[in-house]
Formats: C-alpha cells, sequence, structure tokens
C-alpha cells in the first residue's frame, strides 16, 4: 500500500511530503552529546528514558533470577535469610518504580503522544525534561540505598517494621518520592497536551485509543501519587525522629498506614497495565486491519478503570482487620474492575472477527498478553472474594496472580509496543522470525515461572519465605527454570533488537500498513514533527474505508 | 503592547494560556490530595480519642489561629487586587499589592512560630518528645504529631508561594507583564489561593473543633 495517498489526506498540506520542508529527522537534526543532554524534543526525551528503563528491567531481572535461584533448594542455596529479604525488597521497589511505572507511558507515551495529536511537542517540554532527570535523581538516591545496604520490608513498608528495621529504609522512600514528583510532572504534561494540544478538527472521539489509555493513567498518577508520597515521607520521619505516628506502642494504627499505602498502591496498578491495554488497542487494530469493534467502549473503559480503581484499595486488607461490610464493598468494587476489563477483551476478540490478520511480533504479543490478563484477571475476581482470600492471602497464589495480570500485561504490552513502534522510532525493522521466536520463549518462559506459583500458594507457601518444607520442592524448582527461560528470552529480545538498530533492514514510513496518525510521518519523525499543524481529515482507524474513498 | 512570548510548539497565545491555567489547576488538584492524605490520618485519629483531640486543641491559642486566618485572606484578597490591577495595566501597583502579600505571608509565618515557641516552652513537642503535663496520653500526642505535621507542610507551602509571587512581583515591577500577557503571575496567584484554602481546613481541625 502507498502511504502517500493518507498523508496528503492526514496533513492536507502536500508541502508536508518533501522533507526538506521539515528539516532533518529527529535523530540527526542536532548534533552532540548537549544536543541530547538538554533536548526538549519529546522523542529524545523518550529515547532518554528508554535507555534507563531498560537498565531498571535487567537490574530487576537479575535480582529475580538470583531469588529464584536461592529458592531451588529448601534451604540455603546461594544467600543467606537477610540476603534474601534485602533482595525482594530491590526486586519490588526496581520493578515497579524503576521499570514498570515510567516504562510505557514515559518511553512510548512520550514518543508517540504529540504526534498522535498533530503537536509539534508535549506542552511543557522543559518539565518533560525536568522529569526525565528527577526521575534520574530517583534512580541514584535508590540505587545509593541499595549499595548502602538496602531495606527488607518488601516494597510495600508497613509498618511498624519499616520503622524498627535496621536497613537503609529512608533512602529508599525518599527515592520512592521523588519518583513520585517525576510521575506527576508527567501526568501534569500528559493531560494538558491531550487537553490543549490537539490539531484543528481531531475532536475526543478520533483520539486514537493510545491517547485515552494514557490519559486515564496521567489522571491516576495525578491524584494518587502524592498520597504515597506522603505516607512514605511519614515513614522516614517516623523513623528519624520517632514520630510514632502508626506505632501502637504510642496509641497509632499501623493499619492506617495500610489504607493510605494502598490508597495509591492499588490505582497504581492500573497506572501500569491501562498504557498497556492502550498498546494492545493499537496493535490488535493494526494487525486486523479493522477499526475497533467499539471505540466508545474501549476509551470509556479506560476511564472506569481509571475511577473504580480509587475505590478498592481495601482488598488488600482483608485479614489486616475490617468490617466484613466494608471487606464486601471493597470486594464488590473490585469485581467492577473486572466487568470493565472485560469489555476490552471482548471489544478487542470482536475487533479480529473478520479482520486480516497479520501474525507479526506485536500481534503475537497480545495473544499473549490476552491470555495473561485474562487468567490474572479471573484469579483476581477469585481473591476480591473474600472468603477465598482468607485461603490465599499472602501466599504464592497472590504473588502468582498480580505477576500474570500487573507484570505479564505490562511486559507484554511494553515488549509489543517495543516492536510495533520500533520502526518509526529508529527507521529500521527487526527480524521478524527472531521477533516471533523470542516471543514465545517469553510466554513460555513467563508461565512456567509463574504458574506454579498458583499451586505453590494453593498449597498453602506463603510468600516471601525463605526456606520452604521438601513437598514444595518440584514446584520451585519448575518456576526456577522458567525464570531462567524467561531472563534467557529477554536477553535474547534485547539482542534481536540491537541488531536490527544497527544492521537492520531500512523501514518505511509505514511498515505496518496502519492507519494510526503517527504511521504517517516520514521514516524518522522531523524535530518539530510537523511543518505546519496538520488537518485531521479522518479518525485512526478508517480501514474500512478504501484509499481512494480515504482520500477523496 | 506585549503579548507575551509564544513558545514553539503552540499554535497561538490563547492556546498557550489555557495549557499554563490547565497545567497549574491539575497540579494544584494533585497538591490538594497531598494534604488529604493528613486530613484522613486527622479524621481518623480524631475518631479514635475524640475527647483527647477536643483537649489537645483547645491548648492552641484561638485568637493567634484566627489572626492568622484573617492575614491569610487578606493576603489572598491582595494578590487577587494585584491581578486586577495588572490586568487594567498598572504593572507598578500591581507589584506593590504583591509585596504587601509576601509581608503578610511573612506576618503569618511570624505568629505561627510565636505559636511553636510557647508550645515547646510548654513542652509540647512532635512524637516522643511530648512533655507536656497538663495533657497526658496517646491522643494529645498523636493531636500534636499531626499538628506539627500539618502547619509545617502548610508552613512549607506557604514559603514556596511567598517565593512564586516574589518572581512575578519582580517581573510585574519591571513591566513584564501587560493587560493581554500576565499569565505567570496568574498562575503564582492560583497557587497563592490554594495555600489560603488549605489553611482554611486547617483552622477549625486544629483551633475551634473543641466546643
Amino acid at each position: 500500500m502507498t502511504s502517500g495517498t493518507y498523508e496528503a489526506d492526514l496533513v492536507g498540506v502536500p508541502e508536508t511530503h518533501a522533507p526538506t520542508d521539515v528539516g532533518l529527522d529527529y535523530l540527526r537534526a542536532d548534533r552532540g552529546i548537549r544536543s541530547w543532554l538538554l533536548t526538549t524534543d519529546h522523542k529524545r526525551i523518550g529515547l532518554m528514558f528508554y535507555i534507563v528503563v531498560i537498565f531498571a528491567l535487567i537490574l530487576g531481572g537479575i535480582f529475580a533470577l538470583l531469588l529464584r535461584t536461592e529458592l531451588l533448594t529448601p534451604e540455603r542455596t546461594v544467600m543467606d535469610a537477610v540476603t534474601y529479604n534485602r533482595m525482594f525488597t530491590l526486586h519490588g521497589v526496581t520493578m515497579i518504580w524503576l521499570f514498570m511505572i515510567p516504562a510505557i507511558p514515559n518511553v512510548f507515551g512520550n514518543f508517540v503522544l504529540p504526534i498522535m495529536l498533530g503537536a509539534k511537542d508535549l506542552a511543557f517540554p522543559r518539565l518533560n525534561l525536568a522529569s526525565f532527570y528527577v526521575y534520574l535523581l530517583g534512580c541514584v538516591v535508590t540505587l545509593g540505598a541499595m549499595i548502602w545496604g538496602g531495606a527488607d520490608t518488601g516494597w510495600t513498608f508497613y509498618v511498624p517494621y519499616s520503622t524498627t528495621s535496621q536497613s537503609a529504609v529512608v533512602p529508599i522512600v525518599l527515592g520512592i518520592f521523588i519518583f513520585g514528583i517525576s510521575s506527576i510532572m508527567t501526568a501534569v504534561n500528559f493531560i494538558v497536551t491531550t487537553h490543549t494540544m490537539r490539531s484543528a478538527n481531531l475532536s475526543w472521539f478520533r483520539l486514537p485509543l493510545f491517547v485515552w489509555a494514557l490519559y486515564g493513567t496521567s489522571v491516576i498518577m495525578l491524584l494518587a501519587t502524592p498520597v504515597l508520597g506522603l505516607s512514605v515521607i511519614v515513614v522516614a520521619l517516623d523513623r528519624a525522629f520517632q514520630l510514632g505516628i502508626f506505632d501502637p506502642a504510642l496509641g497509632g494504627d499501623p493499619v492506617l498506614f495500610q489504607h493510605l499505602f494502598w490508597f495509591y498502591s492499588h490505582p497504581a496498578v492500573y497506572i501500569m497495565i491501562l498504557p498497556a491495554q492502550g498498546v494492545m488497542s493499537e496493535v490488535v487494530c493494526t494487525f486486523s486491519r479493522r477499526q475497533p469493534a467499539s471505540y466508545g467502549a474501549i476509551a470509556m473503559s479506560s476511564l472506569g478503570i481509571a475511577l473504580v480503581g480509587f475505590g478498592t484499595w481495601g482488598h488488600h486488607m482483608f485479614v489486616a482487620g475490617m468490617s466484613e461490610f466494608d471487606a464486601n464493598v471493597f470486594g464488590v468494587l473490585s469485581m467492577f474492575v473486572a466487568i470493565f476489563s472485560a469489555i476490552k477483551v471482548f471489544t478487542w476478540v470482536a475487533t479480529m472477527h473478520r479482520g486480516s490478520i497479520h501474525f507479526n511480533t506485536p500481534m503475537l504479543y497480545f495473544f499473549w498478553f490476552l491470555f495473561l490478563f485474562v487468567f490474572g484477571g479471573m484469579t483476581g475476581v477469585a481473591v476480591a472474594t473474600e472468603s477465598l482470600d482468607v485461603h490465599w492471602h499472602d501466599t504464592y497464589f497472590v504473588v502468582a496472580h498480580f505477576h500474570f495480570i500487573m507484570v505479564g500485561g505490562t511486559l507484554t504490552g511494553f515488549l509489543a509496543a517495543v516492536h510495533y513502534w520500533f520502526p518509526k522510532m529508529f527507521g529500521r525493522l527487526y527480524s521478524e522470525r527472531m521477533g516471533l521466536l523470542t516471543s514465545f520463549a517469553v510466554f513460555t518462559g513467563f508461565v512456567l515461572t509463574f504458574f506454579p506459583q498458583f499451586l505453590l500458594g494453593n498449597a498453602g507457601m506463603p510468600r516471601r519465605y525463605y526456606s520452604y518444607p521438601a513437598r514444595y520442592q518440584w514446584l520451585n524448582v519448575l518456576s526456577t527454570g522458567g525464570a531462567w527461560l524467561l531472563g534467557g528470552a529477554l536477553v535474547l529480545t534485547l539482542g534481536n533488537l540491537l541488531v536490527a538498530l544497527f544492521w537492520g533492514k531500512r523501514a518505511t514510513a509505514n511498515p505496518w500498513g496502519s492507519r494510526g496518525y503517527e504511521w504517517m510521518t516520514p521514516v524518522l519523525p522531523p524535530k518539530t514533527n510537523f511543518a505546519s499543524t496538520p488537518f485531521i481529515g479522518r479518525g485512526p482507524y478508517d480501514y474500512d474505508r478504501p484509499e481512494e474513498a480515504a482520500h477523496a | 503592547m506585549h503579548e507575551g512570548p509564544l513558545h514553539p510548539q503552540f499554535e497561538d497565545l490563547e492556546r498557550q494560556r489555557d495549557a499554563a491555567r490547565l497545567g497549574m489547576w491539575a497540579f494544584l488538584g494533585s497538591e490538594a490530595l497531598l494534604f488529604t492524605g493528613l486530613f484522613v490520618l486527622y479524621a481518623a485519629y480524631r475518631t479514635l480519642y475524640p475527647d483527647a483531640f477536643a483537649a489537645a486543641a483547645s491548648l492552641n491559642d484561638r485568637a493567634l489561629g484566627t489572626i492568622n486566618t484573617f492575614i491569610l485572606l487578606t493576603s489572598s484578597f491582595t494578590v487577587a487586587l494585584s491581578v486586577h490591577e495588572v490586568r487594567l495595566g498598572r504593572a507598578r501597583r500591581s507589584a506593590l499589592l504583591l509585596l504587601a502579600s509576601i509581608l503578610l505571608g511573612f506576618v503569618f509565618l511570624g505568629v505561627k512560630l510565636t505559636e511553636y515557641a510557647e508550645h515547646f516552652r510548654e513542652g509540647i513537642f512532635p512524637g516522643p518528645s511530648y512533655r507536656y503535663e497538663g495533657l497526658r496520653g496517646f491522643g494529645p500526642r498523636i493531636f500534636f504529631t499531626l499538628y506539627f505535621l500539618m502547619t509545617g507542610l502548610h508552613a512549607l507551602h506557604v514559603i514556596a508561594g511567598m517565593g512564586m509571587l516574589a518572581w512575578v512581583m519582580v517581573g510585574a515591577w519591571q513591566h513584564r507583564y501587560s493587560p493581554l500577557y500576565h499569565t505567570p503571575l496568574e498562575l503564582g496567584a492560583l497557587y497563592w489561593h490554594l495555600v489560603d484554602v488549605i489553611w482554611i481546613f486547617l483552622w477549625p481541625c486544629l483551633y475551634l473543633m473543641h466546643a
């Protein structure tokens, strides 16, 4: 297909065909290290985030592999119990705040959001750059705390243990506070950009679905993050000055901390999963060559999840002391999330119906996502049921559940985005064969790692334990084997992409034949994306119109 | 009369102004949630220790708290007047009104410090150092820990707001703003109003609710 006719239709200004009008592409527009470190170009900032989150993923992955290796045998395998406790804390902190929260919004959101809106940049480019450096500062503080000795509280920092533990809790929670500032900066920027930077004629219901997902994510980031920031700061002050705000010995209530913590940290799950869902909406339409079965259903369910997500935090605390009535309310509200999620799943599946399905790597990741999301989601409904949760609480069942839905969802979403936008970001094509192969291996490794953990949890193995009875060993061995397979598959994925980065075939402007707006830019978008604000004369999923008609 | 700089990512000044205002409002929403965490703690502990909280609140000087409320409200009024003046093109007068607001901010902080000093003299400290003989127990201690946390965080916001006002005051004095372009001044004013609104909620919680 030729994208030329579409481009003309999209931008309405024929001159923009010629690259001379818009200058060099964003990678070559300016040279020198300063032009990168001090850039305000959203695409370059996205790439800088890209590099750091990849390192975060590798670091968190190494922690995970060490943990799984330790659990290979019931007794000590490679590390002592104290190191083990610190390791799972660091694994959680790294994966959540350094990788999963910024991964999709700050890398791909940064890169494509303004292009999808027909804008030259985000509304506040300098704030965007600042959010990168604040994030980097958070990384330095958190990693510094890790070298200092790390914390052994788990990523949840439950009091009173976190206020009495001898480990380096204060620098780690300070790091998390700093990440929060970066999140809020990004959220303000994305919300304002979506409201005010849309090109003329681009109404809300013509926005690509990824934009809706980013918008929902930003609302959660904006409103939930400050509460987390406050609660961890109170923990830090408590440690520094023995305030005893949450200390029962001084009349405090430790459960209050859990309420405040989960008020952020449960919506944070949706900060991680909503952008992945947005990626999947783009991928499934592009590779089915169809418009979504219901645009409104997907867009509105993003907002629904964002709003209902604020009322579900109590399901983390069914056994922490809560009235049955409260627990039931939280349980029912949690199940509402499953309804919105099911709406999405059915709409995606219906989108494929009678579509022209292309099995490219991002599409394969969509199928893995679908499986992990549905499986993880159904177990989520199960643990939101109070009577069942009492049995599964704090067992490996919960670990398996949230890794399936949150990590499985975010990781497959991230990897789908990595492959899907690779040609647009770097102007080259990755090896599709290696992409499919590594995708298959990632999925196999993932399921092998976490499926046995459902069984372990159901059989009663508590989470975060260093040793366990010998009867649990065979499942732990399976899980550890899966973790190594997953790690190997991710390394191969990275290798495939690095090879493509340097030696890959040159991409065309729209290698997937997508009708998304971002694919209508040149192979590599120019620095300012568009010579002048484009006039967008059609929707982002107009696959039903033949090209000639779309042009007319 | 200048219309201010147009940043390259924007098409026109109106959208740029809208973006700046919306950005500030979004940020204020985030700030409100930051304080909400503390208000939730206050509400939870007040439910747990209702009598102790009432008794502890009566130790705060109601007169000083009320005076401070008037001071802060007046400062918000002068800030609002300053925006009004700059819209009429009287930038110098606008700057002077901002100066008045900043000075009122200093007075507010001064009164707050005298209150702190009075508390410290009586042995009312946050956390484990609390040793006021007149009122013992868990409840008052938690009340005053929260009191220092809430007013302390609010004071930090007052200081930040004064910094912003000082910045736009210099701008106004140098005629950087005109009736057509005064977005920074407007945003600084919005932030200052938020600081004021938060105090409006702190005042009854910490000074009045003990009858």
